[in-house]
């Protein structure tokens, strides 16, 4: 899928907007989505999470942040201006979005409407009246709203120099306050160091005060002294550089690897989760980012390896047999990508939109008979298939989290491997061709039937995979697992990370699975989330986070054929002037 | 699948080597048919030897048949007007019907509870409908402008993926905003009731249901046949860019075609409602689907084909688990309903995808 062909030529016409109108539309917009935030239960939500107790809240962050990026955006927009009239925009824009938060006070307390809104009640009000009454509530929305405006001004149009070390600092003690549960569990036996940040509830105001400082002071001390840092690392001879690099990666990677052992089960059970999304991604990654088939049916194919993993080793009386894990799990695989083929077959003369539509009907097909009554003598029906037992190597049960993660993490490299493989092979390439425009790849030569029913099953082997170690990660399956959302969030973390790109799809899979999962105010919010994700991705970044080398060199040559065609355009007009 | 289609002329040799050339895609797609066609018509035989149901019961499932495929054609004529424009699915458009019925609601409540639902049935239904026209107006040009106009000169999956975001990001707002649990939708006193029609008792809000559809069908198809603006749309979805070149303001038609979309989707999800009395934030989805294969069974991008397919999607859907699945022995086949649509989908799809009234547009893009 090339997302940057342009089908006509457009040009953007930038018209002088005068400043006053900028403030209100600028405030009038992030007011709105102050507004939606806390009328979804957002902000409601947030506001349980203290990020320095008894002090900021992440939902009171979530506004700080509102009314700063009202301030940023008007910085960023405004090409004229001194500094004061700059503020006093960013102010005034704050000062909107804190006007529009005390109108929502000044409702919830004046009229009941939770029978419509089932968030304008008390909690909200909770969460933005600070204690106070109503009217005071307003001025402290409206004050605060302008001072965190004008700092969002200052914060873009201040010296990068001072700014690096401030967006250090606030990371660093945002995260250690978001994640403190996490933290403190993981440093609850060194008891004086632990004190000094946090206390049971979260994090305290003088830890959050130290963190601010340390890692500002480093990201400081980094921008000060890297120049000389990185000249002497280039002074070093060649063999050492590589030794330094090596070591560098294989520590990293060692620390990877031992991260989750320490960490204990709760980290193991979310990484597993992120492990087994990004051994789906990296399959859905064959069919969308290089064939770019858009498949939204790929949750049957998780499903067909979970199924047949649960009917061929569950001591329930559902299952067929009690066969290892070892032998059910290829033989899971074999029947996904049965299943893989079979499905492209009927879709295969379909394309774009209509494909996305068709695979959404087989994929609902899939799941309406598993949960029929009808198929249940086969596959049990609603009542899903209980006791599917753990895999054992040996006489080693891996029944933690934190062994079946290990077992993700194989299961992931080896699929990791084999996806690089193909992405540089002769089949990736294939792929890559019909991708760009099937009937030029046609008429070069190539068998789409093959390349395309290679790509469903490739792509479901993957899924199947996924599946198998979904069913023994759980111990029972149900059809209520395999529900189109999965697909979606699949799709969501590929185009999150980006497509085609298998670092990417990782990462993709660590924002997207992996922090719902820490964070349950998060969770609570996901689908909302990922539609977000999915919307805002590809309006500002269709490349996707980690673009792929490929994806990114496309990019630039886009850019580039964009500058030519504009300053063509530029030298038309220039006689038509004379 | 063309290899077997043979000519006259030729003869049975020349036949059997076209059978050797069948590749196993084909063997897959013809087994499909075959398969297809056995359960449809082994299971109608088998029904109607068992006898298990009467003329009345089979009329009662043509009726809500009707009711329930009016409704799903006034949801596709969204999809396919707006592909008829843009050539493009508008993925978010059953959650669109969502959100107009689910705010109309809590206006039917209201009504309902101060008792002028069923002192006042037309002003009422009127006040509702126009509630959820507006809503749906407003959150598809939302859509539009989020999703689609950015890409309009691009032409990729993006708008798509857009759109697929877009409807879950729906979805989940109206979760967060007016809950997740399921609301029973006020059951005026008048719609109860029925009515003999052709010697049957047809219930009386089916005829209600059917008449405001085709009355919005109706009114839909004068708009588009007769106005100036229907006009441009039809010159549009012909040729964009020549009809921009006679002076249409192309902009204008895409918001016009959204808004027109909306309103019958508004009107749409009404009804759906007062049919299944309830709502909840997922509502949407599986109308959703199933007016999109009313759409592509029509033909996309031809609005009496999306009202025909949609008529006819609804009788099958209502008469296909008695009629095919019971009589071939298949256990509780109402569990089934939804596999007949999207059955009907993907095979429509797979075997003609431009659709029983034909595709008006270019085929290039399916």
């Amino acid at each position: 899928m090339a997302f940057d062909v342009v089908a006509s030529a457009r040009q953007e016409r930038e018209e002088h907007v005068p400043a006053w109108r900028r403030t209100l539309v600028t405030g009038l917009t992030f007011g709105g989505f102050a507004f939606y935030f806390a009328l979804v239960g957002i902000v409601t939500m947030f506001h349980g999470r203290w990020i320095i107790v008894d002090t900021v809240s992440l939902g009171h962050a979530l506004l700080i942040v509102t009314a700063g990026a009202a301030g940023l955006y008007i910085a960023y927009k405004a090409r004229v201006g001194s500094y004061q009239e700059l503020l006093l925009q960013g102010a005034g824009a704050g000062a909107i979005v804190g006007a529009v938060m005390s109108l929502l006070v000044l409702v919830i307390v004046n009229f009941k409407l939770r029978f419509i809104f089932v968030q304008l009640w008390k909690p909200l009000l909770k969460a933005l009246d600070f204690g106070q009454d109503p009217w005071t509530a307003a001025v402290i929305l409206i004050v605060g709203g302008a001072v965190f405006g004008a700092l969002g001004v200052l914060f873009f149009i201040m010296n990068p120099a001072i700014r690096k070390p401030i967006v250090a600092g606030l990371v660093a003690a945002g995260i250690a306050g978001l994640f403190q549960e996490l933290i403190q569990l993981m440093i609850q036996s060194y008891g004086t160091f632990r004190e000094l940040f946090f206390t049971w509830d979260g994090m305290t105001l003088q830890g959050a005060v130290i963190l601010f400082v340390v890692f500002a002071a480093i990201s400081a001390f980094w921008g000060w002294r890297r120049e000389s840092l990185n000249a002497r690392f280039e002074r070093l001879p060649v063999n050492r550089q590589k030794t330094m690099r090596v070591s560098g990666y294989v520590l990293a990677g060692l620390l990877v690897l031992v991260f989750p052992y320490l960490a204990g089960n709760f980290i193991g059970q979310v990484l597993m989760l992120v492990g087994l999304f990004t051994l789906m991604g990296m399959g859905l990654n064959l069919e969308i980012g290089l064939a770019g088939l858009l498949d939204l049916g790929f949750v049957a194919f998780y499903a067909v390896g979970a199924y047949t993993t649960a009917l061929l080793t569950a001591s329930s009386d559902a299952a067929f047999m009690q066969l290892p894990y070892w032998v059910a799990m290829p033989i899971a695989i074999f029947f996904s990508i049965c299943v893989g083929v079979l499905f492209g077959v009927p879709v295969l003369k379909v394309r774009g939109d209509y494909l996305a539509v068709a695979t959404l009907g087989l994929g609902e097909i899939v799941r309406v008979i598993v949960l029929s009554d009808a198929a249940a003598p086969l596959l049990a029906g609603a009542q899903g298939i209980l006791g599917v037992p753990r895999p054992w190597i040996g006489n080693f049960e891996l029944s933690t989290p934190v062994a079946l993660f290990y077992l993700t993490l194989v299961g992931s490299l080896i699929a990791a491997y084999i996806a690089y493989a193909l992405e540089n092979s002769r089949l990736g390439r294939a792929w890559t061709a019909i991708r760009d425009d099937e009937d030029v790849a046609q008429a070069l030569g190539i068998n789409l039937v093959n390349v395309k029913l290679l790509a469903y099953g490739l792509g479901a082997a993957f899924a199947g995979l996924a599946g198998s170690i979904f069913a023994v990660m759980l111990g029972s399956i149900f059809p209520h697992s395999f529900q189109l959302i999965i697909s979606i969030n699949v799709l969501a973390l590929i185009i999150v990370g980006g497509m085609g790109s298998l670092p990417g799809v990782a990462l993709g899979a660590f924002a997207l699975i992996g922090l719902p999962e820490l964070l349950r105010e998060f969770g609570e919010y996901r689908f909302l989330f990922y539609g977000l994700v999915i919307v805002i991705m590809m309006r500002i970044r269709p490349e996707g986070l980690w673009p792929s080398a490929s994806r990114r060199r496309e990019m630039n040559v886009d850019e580039e054929d964009r500058a030519v065609v504009e300053a063509e355009l530029a030298a038309s007009k220039a006689p038509a002037k004379k | 699948m063309t290899a077997a289609a043979s000519s006259e002329t030729r003869n049975g040799l020349d036949r059997l080597k076209d059978l050797k050339r069948l590749s196993f895609v084909d063997v897959i797609l013809w087994a499909l048919r075959i398969g297809v066609l056995i359960v449809v018509v082994g299971g109608s035989i088998g029904t109607l030897i068992k006898g298990r149901y009467s003329m009345e019961q089979w009329f009662d499932f043509f009726m809500f048949g009707l009711t329930i495929g009016g409704i799903y054609a006034l949801i596709a004529l969204g999809y396919t007007m707006v592909y008829g424009i843009l050539r493009l699915i508008n993925f978010a458009h059953g959650d669109i019907t969502m959100t107009g019925a689910f705010s109309a609601y809590f206006l039917a409540r209201g009504l309902d509870r101060s008792g002028f639902l069923d002192a006042n049935p037309v002003i009422s239904m009127i006040l509702i409908m126009g509630l959820a026209m507006i809503i749906c107006s407003a959150i598809a040009l939302a859509v539009e402008r989020i999703c689609y106009r950015p890409f309009r000169h691009v032409a990729t999956l993006a708008p798509l993926i857009c759109a697929i975001g877009a409807s879950f990001f729906l979805q989940h707002s109206f979760r967060g905003m007016y809950g997740s649990s399921i609301r029973a939708y006020p059951d005026p006193e008048w719609m109860k009731g029925q009515v003999n029609f052709l010697s049957f008792e047809v219930p009386l809000y089916q005829f209600v249901v059917i008449g405001i559809s085709l009355a919005a069908m109706l009114f839909l198809y004068l708009v588009v046949q007769r106005t100036k603006m229907g006009t441009a749309m039809r010159a549009v979805s012909e040729d964009r860019d020549a009809a921009s070149m006679m002076g249409i303001d192309v902009n204008k038609v895409i918001l016009f075609t959204f808004i027109l979309g909306g309103c019958m989707a508004g009107i749409g999800g009404v009804l759906y409602c007062m049919v299944y009395k309830q709502i909840y934030f997922y509502m949407g989805f599986l109308p959703g689907v199933k007016a999109f294969s009313a759409a592509v069974l029509g033909g996309i991008g031809n609005i009496p084909g999306a009202m025909l397919g949609g008529l006819f999607l609804g009788v099958v859907e209502s008469i296909g688990p008695a009629l095919f699945l019971d009589g071939i022995g298949i256990a509780a086949p109402y569990q089934l309903r939804d596999l007949i649509a999207f059955t009907m989908l993907v095979m429509v799809l797979i075997f003609r995808p431009q659709g029983i009234l034909g595709e008006r547009l270019a085929t290039k893009r399916a």
